[in-house]
C-alpha cells in the first residue's frame, strides 16, 4: 500500500450524535487535499482525529501503515485559523521553540553552538515564508497574514509528514489571501509536503488542492437528524490542475506579445 | 464634544488628580482649626504641628525600653511579615496554579481542596493559627498566606487553563512534553497574570497583617495604631495610616513597572 495516511471505517460520535460515519480514505504522499462541506459536517472533527487531538469512536488511522497514537506529535504539523503562535515569543523564538523541545528535553532551551545552529535554521525558514525582516517582532506587532506565515514556518521547521491546515486563511482579507495561496503552493512544491486543508472557500479548495473531498451526510432522518453522520460524498482528483496552470502561463505570454 | 471623548493631557492629569486630594486636606485643616479654636487641647483632629511633634518622638528618639527608633522598627517588622507572606503566596500560586492549570488529573484531584480553602474566611482561622503556631511571627505570616494564596492560586490556574487550546495543541505538534509545555508555554504567559493577582492581593494582605498585629504582637505598624488608640493619639494614627497608604502605592507601582519591563509583549504594542 502506497498511502501515507489511511483511515479505515472511522466513526466519530459525541454522545448519541454521530458526526462522521464510515470514513475510508487513503492519502498519498505529496498530495494537497482540500476538505470542504457545509458547517457542522465534521470537517474540523476529521482534522482533529488526524491530528490526534481527538480519538475516533471506532476505526483505525494508519500513518505509514502504523496505527496513530491518540496524541498530537511532531509528525503532524498544524496551522489553525488563529492562536497558533505564542504571543510571548518573538518570531524567531516561535520557530526555534520546535528545535529546542527536541534537543533539550529538560531545559527546553539551547546554548552555544547548538543555539546558533537552531537560530540559523529558523532564520532560513522565516526567510522562506517571507518574514526575513521581522525576526524580532512579537506576534502582537504583526498583521494577521504575517502571523499565519509565522505559524506555517513554525510547523515546517519540524519537517512534519503531514501539514494540517484548519481554515488557515479564513480570517485574512482577499489580497493577503492571494499572497498566502501563492506562498503555500510554493512551500508545498519546495518542501514536497503532504497537506490536508479544511476550508469554507470552495474556490480556494479547487485552486490549491490536487484533490478535493466534500464531506456531507449521505442519508438524512428528518426526525433524528443527529443519528446520521457525514462522510466523503465527493472525492475529486484534480489531475488537470497543472496542465491548466501551464496554459494560464502561456496565455499571459501571448497576451504580452499581443500588447507589444 | 462628548465627555467620553475628552481626553486629558498628562500635565493636566496630575493637576486634576491633585485637586480632590488637596480639597480633602483643606477640609480637614478647616475642621481641625475650628475644633482647636473651641478647645485648644482637642485630640480628635490634631493640627499638622501636633502630628509632626508626635511623630518626631517616634522617628528620631530611641525608645527608652528597647532602644529602637519605634517608627522604623514598626515599619521593618511589618514589611518583613508582609514580604514573607506575599513571597510565599506568590511562589505557591505560581507552582500550584501552573500544575492545576496545565495538568487535568492534578486539577481534578486538588481543585476542590483549593476552592474549599479559598471560601473559608481567613480571619475565622486566626485562632487556629494562634493555637497552632503560637503568637510569634509564624502565625501572622500564615494568616497572610492563607488569606491571599488561595485566591492567587485559583486566578493563575484559571488563567492558564483558559490559554487557547490551539496553543497547547500547537506546542505538542512541535514536540513539547508536558514539562516543556509548562516551562515554555504556560509559565511565561502566567507571569504577567501572577503579578496582576499579586497587585490585587496587596489590599487584602495589608488587612490581614494589620488584623494579626492588632490582636497579638509587640511591634508593627498595626500594633502601634491599635496601641495608641487607647490614648486617643490621632496625631500618631493619622500619619501611620498615611505611611501605610504610601507604602501600598509604592508596592503597586513597582509591580506595574516590573511587569511592563519584564513582559512587554503582555502590555499591548508598547515594546
Amino acid at each position: 500500500m502506497s498511502a501515507l495516511l489511511s483511515l479505515r471505517n472511522v466513526w466519530v460520535e459525541y454522545g448519541d450524535k454521530i458526526v462522521l460515519e464510515r470514513v475510508d480514505l487513503d492519502i498519498e504522499a505529496g498530495s494537497f487535499v482540500s476538505i470542504i462541506g457545509p458547517s457542522g459536517a465534521g470537517k474540523s472533527s476529521l482534522l482533529r482525529i488526524i491530528l490526534g487531538q481527538e480519538v475516533p469512536t471506532s476505526g483505525t488511522i494508519l500513518l505509514d501503515d502504523i496505527p496513530l497514537t491518540p496524541e498530537c506529535g511532531p509528525d503532524r504539523g498544524v496551522v489553525f485559523q488563529r492562536y497558533s503562535v505564542f504571543p510571548h515569543l518573538s518570531a524567531l523564538g516561535n520557530v526555534v521553540f520546535g528545535l529546542e523541545c527536541e534537543q533539550a528535553p529538560f531545559t527546553a532551551r539551547l546554548f552555544g553552538a547548538k543555539r546558533r545552529g537552531a537560530i540559523a535554521q529558523a532564520t532560513e525558514m522565516l526567510k522562506a515564508v517571507g518574514l526575513g525582516d521581522s525576526l524580532n517582532l512579537y506576534p502582537a506587532q504583526m498583521s494577521g497574514g504575517m502571523q499565519q506565515r509565522l505559524a506555517i514556518a513554525q510547523a515546517l521547521i519540524k519537517r512534519p509528514r503531514i501539514l494540517l491546515l484548519d481554515e488557515p486563511f479564513g480570517a485574512l482579507d482577499p489580497g493577503i489571501r492571494a499572497d498566502m495561496h501563492a506562498l503555500i503552493t510554493q512551500l508545498w512544491r519546495d518542501y514536497s509536503l503532504t497537506i490536508i486543508m479544511v476550508t469554507h472557500d470552495i474556490r480556494e479548495a479547487f485552486a490549491l488542492g490536487t484533490r478535493v473531498l466534500t464531506l456531507d451526510k449521505r442519508r438524512r432522518d428528518p426526525h433524528a437528524p443527529h443519528r446520521f453522520g457525514a462522510t466523503a460524498v465527493y472525492d475529486l482528483p484534480l489531475t488537470k490542475k497543472f496542465k491548466a496552470e501551464a496554459e494560464a502561463e502561456e496565455s499571459i505570454t501571448l497576451d504580452r506579445v499581443g500588447n507589444n | 464634544m462628548r465627555w467620553v471623548n475628552r481626553h486629558v493631557r498628562p500635565g493636566n492629569r496630575i493637576l486634576l488628580g491633585a485637586i480632590p486630594i488637596l480639597l480633602l486636606v483643606l477640609l480637614y485643616l478647616v475642621m481641625a482649626a475650628g475644633r482647636h479654636a473651641a478647645n485648644p487641647s482637642d485630640k480628635i483632629l490634631p493640627l499638622p504641628g501636633a502630628m509632626a511633634e508626635g511623630m518626631a518622638a517616634l522617628l528620631f528618639v530611641p525608645d527608652q525600653l528597647s532602644g529602637q527608633l519605634i517608627f522604623w522598627a514598626d515599619t521593618v517588622a511589618s514589611l518583613q511579615r508582609l514580604g514573607l507572606g506575599l513571597g510565599i503566596s506568590t511562589l505557591s500560586a505560581l507552582f500550584v496554579g501552573l500544575l492545576l492549570g496545565v495538568l487535568p488529573p492534578v486539577r481534578a484531584t486538588f481543585g476542590p481542596l483549593v476552592t474549599g480553602i479559598a471560601v473559608i474566611p481567613p480571619i475565622a482561622l486566626l485562632p487556629v493559627l494562634f493555637i497552632a503556631f503560637g503568637l510569634g511571627e509564624m502565625a501572622k505570616v500564615a494568616l497572610i498566606v492563607i488569606g491571599i494564596a488561595p485566591f492567587m492560586v485559583r486566578d493563575v490556574a484559571a488563567y492558564v487553563a483558559d490559554l487557547p487550546r490551539e496553543q497547547m495543541i500547537k506546542a505538542q505538534t512541535l514536540g513539547a512534553s508536558s514539562w516543556q509545555l509548562m516551562l515554555r508555554v504556560a509559565l511565561p504567559q502566567a507571569m504577567p497574570r501572577l503579578i496582576q493577582a499579586l497587585r490585587l492581593s496587596l489590599g487584602p494582605a495589608w488587612v490581614f497583617l494589620i488584623s494579626a498585629e492588632a490582636i497579638a504582637s509587640d511591634i508593627g505598624l498595626g500594633y502601634r495604631i491599635f496601641l495608641v488608640r487607647r490614648y486617643l493619639s490621632m496625631d500618631i494614627i493619622l500619619p501611620y495610616v498615611g505611611w501605610i497608604a504610601l507604602l501600598a502605592i509604592l508596592m503597586d507601582m513597582a509591580l506595574t513597572w516590573s511587569s511592563r519591563k519584564a513582559f512587554p509583549w503582555a502590555h499591548g504594542a508598547t515594546h
